[in-house]
């Protein structure tokens, strides 16, 4: 009973942080129509910049993270003006190959700037004090997680609802080009999409880090696959739907280490991911769409 | 644009295939070469079979798939598990043993390469069915997710008899003597053997059928292709292809595991092919040879410390010609789109219009300079 | 010009969610007949080759060629409840071709936004509808072993090329060509599949009236010498009233007119669609 229920929180806390990088992947191909390969790696620069913080320039934990994230938006938003702005006009394949080139150049790079060897994330002290659940304990970085997803998660849905930007947004994703003669401006908007999806990376990659011994260049890869896969599971471009896959993946996967085919918790994901995609190819709360003849 | 004449695009072909040849019988003959030269041959020609088979599917076919070190997994792990001879399988083995029905089978290598195409061809047919009804993006994140199924299951414990899970298999028989012919030139033969099957069918019936469903499904619908059948068709045979180069690496390699076929891999055959040109073979040739060139021996002194004297070249240290390497890719992505052919292949008129464009560029820059420079060249 | 019944459409409907695209549309196009099919924009005119095509099942409803049923659908899962048409009940039997199927029964079409394939020359453009009556398998077609079929197939498009005055243009890409060019290509396509039903979506779109004269004469020259019937959508009315034999007349998705050309201009119903009503 206790392992059951400390299987739960896990399964609970890891779908939460897929559930907010889930996010970032679903917003980009809602505005843009563009599985951001690189996403998965933003987010593994995300905890580099942590490490570099905290580490080598010994900045307090709670400054750290405010710089961490700035950081990692910046990157973001320089990746949207350098590699895809340019593409806006291309055909769909040109700009996934230019995705698919920034997760290259990221994880080369984060080759070169910081070694392939896995280095330590540093610990934030207040995030692993443990907490006592009756029997089962946990460390307070599982019980967190589950409240800042939430948290993050309503505070942008009320953003994409009750706000005008908001609002352009779900215009932009509905149709480019007319919401752009309604004078809405394209790229600011695409612009604080890369914000709000890196901002929520890096959150996710705090949370994802804290608990796990390390960070090396391709620590980004396999989890933003997952991501994606959650991201389509619950129906691409829609935020709730992302948070569903999420839960949905992170508890899948919790549940196959739990009855003992770790090794297979991967493969899992994809084979729900190919089944998902065969009965509803657009996911659980996609919208159909027809191309017209 | 000027064209040639039949018997002149003749006379140039076989020059072109005589000192090719001859040039790979030098590489091979004259002790000054560097036996990196010849690696890079060989791994230049596995990875050009590589890319054009992914060309087939993602350029001719215009299907966008992420599963080709899937494939090219199956290829390789089927050859190796089926040819590595008796007498080494206690030492490859010597951790979980060998499955009973394997301990004793050891094929011929070029029967193992051939069912190791097989192999990656059954499994593509297998799941062709169900992949192919997807729309570009998903396709391309499913096929990315078989070959991580690929990959996982390989290294797997339940495997571990057949595949020998994480280790991985050493001791893979590598390219033999055929007759007189040295073992050196077995991948070129095998490789120009595919390459040739992949040239004749994008210039048949079929292949004229893939690329207008590259160009408009719809409009290929409607002139009575079967998109089912032919999307499925081209799949297979990228496969099959995708299968053989798999088998070669392995060859090449001697050694494999789960990790030689990561989704860099893919990215990196992507690349080629982007840099050669969607839609063109000889593109995604003559780019392979040049990457593989540039990757592994070219821009090598990237990842060495450099001195000039007593100047330490900044920058320069290990991982940098990664980096390098991934910006150039960008740069092609961004600013030159088309890549080395675009969709033309390659052609003797191609090549003498574009020395003649020359021609006449440099003969505009000397008309100039002359007229500036009075008769100073006389 | 025998009395014989090529296309028949049955009380097709066409319903996507609750938007009704085609409603209970009966139309029949007999042997050698050039029947226009017109009405204002969205009235249903390109639903209605979708369906006819195989781009899209009917709802409800059922298409005949030559006589022998080749689609039929009847509501079905979540449409039961949302279907608001007629003759439910009527059409029992589920049977859906795929495009290229009813394509290789001998119907052709055209589309309204000219879909050629842009990167390839007019001659492959052509070539490429001879493939599906092309004899052999891949392995035969890849080895070179039935050169013949390959050397019919080009003389075959050629000739074609050759009547239809496109042949100088052969080697040209497609999208290269003038406009008006790109349009008689997209019908050399299409003859070149040998359909007894010719399709076309608005061919003469974009055309000046000069072009589009030229246009109504080759469509004429071509159902005689291809041997054709022919189901046209067009705005231009000279057209229209130039050639067609019989008309038929949809509004918001329903047939409101057929009838001969004469008969279609002088019906109320028909000024009333697309001129409105004085009030």
């Amino acid at each position: 009973m206790t392992n059951f229920l400390q299987y739960i929180l896990a399964g609970i806390s890891i779908g939460s942080i897929y559930a907010l990088i889930a996010i970032g992947y679903t917003m980009v191909y809602g505005i843009l129509r563009l599985i951001n390969f690189a996403h998965g790696d933003i987010f593994m620069m995300a905890a580099y910049f942590m490490i570099f913080a905290m580490v080598d320039f010994m900045i307090p934990w709670y400054i750290s993270m405010f710089i961490m994230i700035i950081a990692t938006i910046v990157l973001g938003v320089l990746i949207e003006k350098i590699a895809y702005k340019p593409l806006r006009t291309a055909p769909r394949m040109s700009i996934m190959i230019s995705a698919i080139g920034v997760s290259y150049l990221l994880q080369n790079l984060a080759t070169y700037l910081f070694s392939a060897l896995p280095k330590q994330y540093p610990s934030i002290p207040i995030l692993n004090t443990t907490v006592h659940f009756g029997e089962a304990s946990t460390s307070l970085v599982t019980i967190l997680t589950p409240i800042i997803c939430v948290g993050c998660v309503f505070g942008l849905l009320a953003l994409v609802k009750y706000t005008k930007v908001g609002m352009a947004m779900r215009a932009v994703s509905k149709d480019f080009e007319t919401a752009q003669l309604m004078g809405i401006q394209i790229n600011n908007i695409i612009s604080l999409t890369f914000v709000i999806g890196c901002g929520l990376a890096a959150v996710g990659s705090i949370l994802y880090f804290t608990p796990r011994p390390s960070v090396f260049p391709l620590a980004g890869s396999l989890p933003g696959l997952k991501c994606f896969v959650a991201a389509v599971f619950g129906g691409i471009g829609s935020i709730p739907g992302a948070v569903v896959g999420g839960f949905v993946v992170g508890m899948c996967e919790t549940f196959m280490k739990a009855v003992g085919l770790s090794e297979f918790s991967d493969v899992f994901t994809f084979v729900l991911l190919i089944i998902v995609l065969m009965f509803r190819p657009t996911g659980l709360f996609g919208e159909k769409m027809a191309e017209k003849v | 644009m000027e064209r040639l004449n039949q018997k002149t695009k003749m006379t140039a072909s076989i020059i072109a295939c005589i000192a090719l040849v001859v040039l790979l019988v030098l590489s091979y003959t004259n002790t000054g070469t560097t036996s990196m030269l010849r690696s890079v041959l060989q791994l230049g020609s596995i990875y050009a079979l590589a890319a054009a088979s992914m060309n087939l599917l993602n350029g001719f076919t215009g299907l966008f798939s992420l599963g080709h070190a899937g494939f090219m997994a199956i290829g390789a792990y089927t050859y190796a598990v089926l040819t590595i001879p008796v007498n080494k399988k206690a030492n490859v083995y010597y951790l979980y043993g060998v499955a009973d029905s394997l301990a004793n089978v050891a094929l011929p290598n070029w029967l193992g390469l051939i069912i190791g195409g097989i192999a990656a061809a059954i499994i593509a047919a297998l799941i062709g069915a169900a992949v192919l009804r997807l729309k570009s993006d998903y396709f391309a994140i499913a096929t990315l997710g078989l070959a991580e199924i690929v990959r996982i299951c390989v290294a797997s414990s339940p495997m571990a008899r057949i595949t020998n899970g994480s280790l991985g298999l050493k001791n893979i028989p590598g390219f033999t003597n055929i007759g007189f012919i040295p073992a050196y030139f077995v991948p070129f033969i095998v490789v120009a053997i595919c390459l040739v099957i992949m040239f004749l069918l994008i210039n048949c019936s079929y292949g004229r059928a893939f690329k207008a469903i590259r160009e408009d499904e719809i409009a290929a619908e409607a002139m009575g292709i079967n998109l089912a059948r032919h999307k499925q068709m081209s799949f297979i045979i990228s496969s099959f292809f995708a299968g053989i180069a798999g088998a070669l690496l392995a060859m090449f390699l001697g050694a494999i595991q789960s990790t030689t076929f990561p989704l860099m891999l893919t990215y990196n055959i992507l690349l080629i092919v982007v840099i050669g040109g969607m839609g063109s073979l000889s593109g995604s040739i003559i780019s392979a040879f040049l990457v593989i060139a540039a990757k592994e021996w070219w821009l090598r002194f990237l990842d060495v410390e450099q001195y000039i004297g007593d100047w330490q070249v900044p920058l320069l240290r290990t991982g940098f010609r990664m980096v390098v390497f991934s910006v150039i890719l960008m740069v092609v992505v961004l600013f030159w789109r088309q890549g080395i052919m675009g969709q033309k292949e390659f052609s003797w008129d191609g090549v003498y219009n574009f020395f003649r464009r020359l021609k006449t560029k440099f003969r505009g820059k000397n008309t100039k300079a002359a007229a500036e420079g009075g008769n100073a060249n006389e | 010009m025998s009395n014989q019944n090529v296309l028949r459409v049955c009380d097709a409907t066409m319903q996507f969610g609750g938007v009704v695209a085609v409603n209970n549309l009966n139309l029949e196009v007999n042997k050698g007949e050039i029947i226009g099919l017109i009405g204002p924009n969205g009235a249903g005119k390109t639903t209605a080759f979708n369906v006819i095509t195989g781009v899209y099942a009917p709802t409800n409803g059922a298409v005949e060629l030559n006589g022998e049923r080749i689609v039929e659908n009847h509501p079905q899962g979540k449409m039961r409840e949302l279907y608001n048409g007629e003759n439910l009940g009527k059409y029992n039997d589920v049977k859906v071709l795929t495009p290229d199927r009813i394509t290789k029964l001998g119907v052709a079409r055209t589309f309204q936004n000219i879909r050629l394939f842009k990167n390839l020359t007019v001659f492959d453009n052509v070539l490429i509808a001879k493939h599906m009556n092309m004899k052999g398998n891949i392995f035969s077609d890849v080895f070179r072993i039935n050169r013949k079929e390959e050397d019919r197939m080009k003389a075959e498009t050629l000739e074609l090329l050759r009547i239809l005055g496109l042949e100088e243009h052969k080697d040209d890409i497609a999208t290269s060509l003038p406009y008006g060019k790109q349009r008689h290509l997209e019908i050399a396509r299409a003859l070149a599949t040998k359909p007894s039903l010719l399709l076309l979506d608005e061919p003469a779109a974009g055309m000046n009236p000069q072009e589009s004269d030229d246009l109504m004469k080759f469509v004429g020259r071509i159902r005689n010498d291809f041997d054709l019937s022919i189901l046209m959508i067009e705005h231009h009315m000279q057209v229209i009233m130039g050639i067609c034999d019989r008309i038929y007349v949809l509004d918001y998705g329903t047939l409101i007119a057929e009838g001969t050309p004469a008969e279609i201009q002088n019906n109320p119903k028909v000024i009333e669609a697309y001129l409105g009503v004085d009030e």
